[in-house]
């Protein structure tokens, strides 16, 4: 979908190319290029001597799969689940989807003219099941619109070729004196069972009609689970700035999730660019809420993150990891109870500063200190352990500890004189040692032993020291100082 | 003999002018040292007792510096909250929105040097919001001037050498700070030196030694011999 430069010419045969085992072959052409005799998958150098003027370019196969996949993205704003049908088809489950356009014939028409407003020419039909939509958008009439129980019907003029088959099952069927899919239809189905009893799905015109009538089941599997709780804002006009709809959007869904006595843990902000891409923003709370002043403020210097393009046309917000919440009175007053104070200011800070930013610490299983204490998002709640702390473990922890230059060391005990930050210190008193061997079945073998000791300089600043190692312990040289914390 | 116990009353009665214990109000603790874990020592044992959450805010030159709270050490009788930011604004701008919230116990602040954004303005909406929410919030600043702030109570800590240990005399023991309450607004400014009991938790404030060379016996009296 990205244009550089003006489009050629229609009356210009272009051709798309594809590197083939015998040099360039035609991916794909365009109308011109059909009407002058090029076919697909014939190579380029023998299609030049049958159309002279053609143009040709490369074509960008991984590229056109990945703007098909935003495409298909994007055409959500018409109906909530959509997927990709092989490598130029979307399929879009507009069922229930329809009346918000008046009808089916009326949303047709208005998907052909978003699709063309971004240089895309559609074909468009609507089916009962996979099989009928992609035969008749394929070979039917312009815009075709099939009722439920009128699939036989409709693509009983069809050529066979309509039911998605490989082309020696095409060419067999040809042979056999079947053109249309009606006349495959008439063929009594043992003898069809019969004939193609063994073959896959994709040589299988039974299988294949089956799919299309309706009688196999393909249901259409989104790569996501449609929103249970999402509202939708219908803009005149491009615009590039959310912050007006906000409010409103979030009024909606609050009542959405009023009534069904839920409230939402995350929300996603979703913006469709007019330039057929797709922008997200998403935002998640520790507590579930339906508060649409809290979940509002949320998204507070979080919506210039959100890329607007050159303007998006229709916004939706939706509800995720939904859970119920019980409304329960705890007070005669109607004073709101403060217990919600906690879990809203987590929110907040983490809509800000990011989960990672906000957190809380646990007591670990080990002694390594390192480990003796983990951090998990505050997000996940804030817990409140109670294991008793036996040891006396500093005030502040260094991460990483950091290495000491030893000025004077002793045989036993920590140094008597140390340079940590280009400082000297003297060492006045000392406990210790405290001895906490490596955890064999997590530190890497060869891992030293630590030495820890609670030491007090000259002016009575308290640090914790430890030495790595030790003398001739065959796991490397001289044993390493380090600083790890600071006592208060 | 008369002339000791007459100390002893002087000693008792400058005892008596201590500072009222922390209100709901913005205090600065400013460390000398920047790696000295004193000031923060000092704040903790200063903040109301109760089991309310703390938000803890760091930036991230006082992280690198002078590390991180550490939870085995400061124990679990309360929750912590600790957000990482990177710039001093974002440190004013979260203990702001945590002062909203009634539910947390106290409202800590670590910020280093001195910003442009800790302005006379910043540190006034910082106490106005503390009071307003009834919250204790500190500031603990390192390697920064006592330039102009609203702060209620200004405080200067320096860590001391430590108590005798009563079983190891080669050991330190309880923890002593020297802390000057340099400018305050409730009570009268003054310098006492603080001893903090682990064992407990209490703190023990008393006026400093005027003479010299009792301070200087006191605690480390028996120092290590260097080779």
């Amino acid at each position: 979908m990205e244009r550089q430069g003006n489009a050629s010419s229609d009356d210009i045969p272009l051709v798309l190319a594809r590197e083939g085992t015998h040099g360039p072959v035609v991916y794909a052409t365009n109308r011109a290029g059909r009407l002058s005799g090029i076919s697909m998958g014939s190579r380029v150098v023998d299609m030049r001597a049958i159309c002279p003027e053609m143009q040709v370019e490369y074509a960008d196969v991984a590229g056109d799969a990945a703007a098909l996949q935003r495409l298909m993205l994007w055409v959500r704003r018409w109906c909530p689940w959509s997927v990709t049908d092989g490598a130029d088809g979307l399929i879009l489950d507009t069922t229930g989807s329809d009346h918000l356009m008046a009808g089916e014939v009326a949303m047709l028409i208005e998907m052909e003219t978003g699709l063309s407003l971004l240089g895309l020419t559609s074909q468009l039909a609507v089916a009962p099941t996979w099989g009928a939509a992609w035969g008749l958008a394929r070979y039917g009439t312009v815009r075709s619109v099939c009722p439920e129980g009128g699939v036989a019907q409709h693509m009983a003029a069809l050529p066979v070729a309509s039911l998605r088959l490989d082309t020696d099952t095409l060419l067999l069927l040809q042979r056999l004196g079947l053109k249309t899919v009606g006349q495959l239809a008439d063929v009594p189905r043992l003898s069809l069972t019969r004939r193609f009893a063994k073959t896959e799905l994709a040589r299988n015109p039974l299988m294949r009609l089956d799919q299309a009538m309706g009688v196999l089941a393909e249901p259409v599997a989104s790569v996501d689970a449609p929103p249970t709780f999402w509202v939708q804002a219908r803009l005149p006009e491009p615009i590039f700035d959310p912050t007006h709809y906000l409010p409103g959007l979030c009024e909606d869904l609050c009542c959405a999730l009023a009534k069904a006595g839920s409230g939402c843990r995350r929300l996603y902000l979703t913006v469709y660019r007019t330039d057929g891409e797709v922008s997200s923003l998403s935002v998640a709370t520790s507590h579930p809420s339906r508060d649409p002043d809290h979940l509002r403020r949320l998204f507070n210097d979080r919506l210039e993150k959100i890329n607007p393009g050159f303007g998006f046309d229709l916004i939706t917000l939706e509800a995720g990891a939904v859970e119920p919440i019980d409304v329960v009175q705890t007070r005669l007053d109607g004073q709101t109870e403060n217990d919600l104070a906690l879990p809203r200011l987590i929110d907040r800070l983490t809509a800000k500063f990011g989960a990672k930013a906000v957190k809380v610490p646990v007591l670990k299983d080990s002694h390594v200190p390192e480990r003796a204490e983990g951090w998990r998002p505050a997000l996940n709640g804030v817990g409140h352990d109670r294991a008793a702390i036996a040891r006396s473990r500093p005030l502040r922890m260094l991460d990483p500890a950091e290495e000491v230059r030893v000025l004077y060391a002793v045989p036993e005990g920590p140094p008597a004189q140390f340079i940590w930050r280009r400082q000297t210190h003297r060492v006045a008193r000392y406990q210790g040692p405290e001895r906490i061997a490596p955890e064999w079945w997590k530190d890497r073998p060869g891992t030293r032993l630590r030495d820890y000791f609670r030491v007090e300089n000259h002016e009575g600043q308290r640090f914790w020291l430890y030495r790595e190692g030790l003398h001739e312990d065959g796991r490397g040289g001289d044993p390493r100082w380090f600083v790890q914390g600071m006592f208060e | 003999m008369q002339c000791l116990s007459t100390l002893r009353t002087k000693q008792r009665l400058r005892d008596l002018q201590q500072p009222k214990v922390a209100k709901a109000t913005l205090s600065e603790a400013f460390a000398e040292k920047a790696v000295d874990a004193g000031a923060v020592g000092f704040v903790l044992s200063r903040l109301p007792k109760g089991e309310a959450p703390i938000l803890w805010v760091q930036d991230r030159l006082s992280q690198k510096e002078a590390g991180r709270p550490y939870l085995p050490g400061i124990g679990v009788q309360r929750p912590i909250i600790r957000v990482d930011v990177t710039r001093p604004a974002d440190v004013l701008w979260a203990m702001e929105d945590g002062l909203r919230c009634g539910t947390l116990g106290a409202v800590i602040g670590e910020i280093w040097g001195d910003p442009p954004v800790l302005s006379f303005t910043a540190t006034k909406r910082l106490a106005i919001r503390a009071e307003a929410g009834g919250l204790p919030c500190w500031l603990v600043r390192r390697s920064a001037m006592p330039n102009l702030s609203a702060a209620r109570d200004r405080w200067r800590i320096r860590s001391l050498p430590s108590d005798p240990h009563p079983h190891d005399a080669q050991a330190p023991g309880d923890p002593r700070w020297q802390v000057e309450l340099f400018r305050s607004r409730a009570s009268k400014p003054g310098t006492w030196v603080v001893r903090y009991d682990s064992a407990t938790g209490h703190v023990y404030l008393s006026a400093p030694f005027r003479d010299g060379g009792v301070a200087a016996a006191n605690g480390t009296a028996r120092q290590r011999v260097l080779g």
